[in-house]
């Protein structure tokens, strides 16, 4: 399944873009798209713990489904304001 | 719901974007504005803040802050206006403007909603400075 991943702020640099898309086999959760991405970009891994993930503009854990077209989005702590 | 009341603007917010809202039954209309400070928290000189903002995810935060401000407050209304992309020392980032009968829920609910907004809505800055240099800055619980 393809999910489309959005990334911000800091996390967006270490992506180098703000738009990506991801392929996943069917079954997969939030935690495997991010183990994914860890591997692909290792500079993520210290930002693991205080990273939120959304799906579909809902914050989600790790153990959340993904299904084929979810949007994903990650970010750091925020700083609006 | 009026889709004017949460938004997300490119370049400086008008700081006089709500003044005119209030309905009929409102006798209290309290805003707040945040402004760029030209200073960051460690002393350094500020010449700006770019900002970003996962749109459509503040959107539904703004809204979730008015609801929750309705159940807290009573009968109240929120606007709420944030800028994204490059804004100067001076500028306004955000207008939170919240209206009710009575002031005590006026500003009750507008102090709720620009503390949610820096908690929680999907929104970063990125502080510019003299030398050059620029940094991500995340908000502090006590900002």
């Amino acid at each position: 399944m393809q999910i489309r991943l959005l990334a911000f702020a800091s996390l967006r640099e270490i992506l180098e873009a703000p738009e990506r898309s991801l392929s996943l086999s069917e079954g997969a959760t939030v935690g495997d798209a991010q183990k994914l991405l860890e591997e692909q970009f290792p500079a993520l891994v210290p930002h693991r713990s205080s990273m939120r993930i959304a799906c579909n503009g809902r914050l989600v854990d790790s153990d959340g489904m993904l299904r084929d077209g979810d949007e994903i989005a990650l970010f750091p702590p925020v700083g609006g304001g | 719901m009026d889709s004017e009341r949460f938004s997300i603007v490119r370049g400086p917010v008008d700081p006089r974007r709500f003044e005119s809202v209030a309905g009929a039954g409102e006798g209290a209309l309290v805003t707040f504005s945040g402004i760029v400070r030209g200073t960051a928290h460690d002393g350094r000189a500020v010449v700006g803040l770019s900002y970003e903002a996962y749109e459509t995810m503040a959107r539904i935060e703004f809204e979730a802050i008015d609801a929750q401000a309705r159940e807290r407050f009573g009968d109240v209304r929120l606007w709420i206006a944030h800028a994204v992309g490059d804004l100067a020392v001076g500028d306004v980032a955000v207008v939170v403007t919240a209206a009710a009968r009575h002031r005590a829920a006026a500003f009750e609910a507008c102090r709720f909603a620009i503390d949610r907004l820096k908690a929680r809505a999907p929104i970063w800055k990125k502080e510019r400075y003299a030398d050059g240099a620029a940094q991500w800055r995340a908000n502090e619980t006590d900002e």
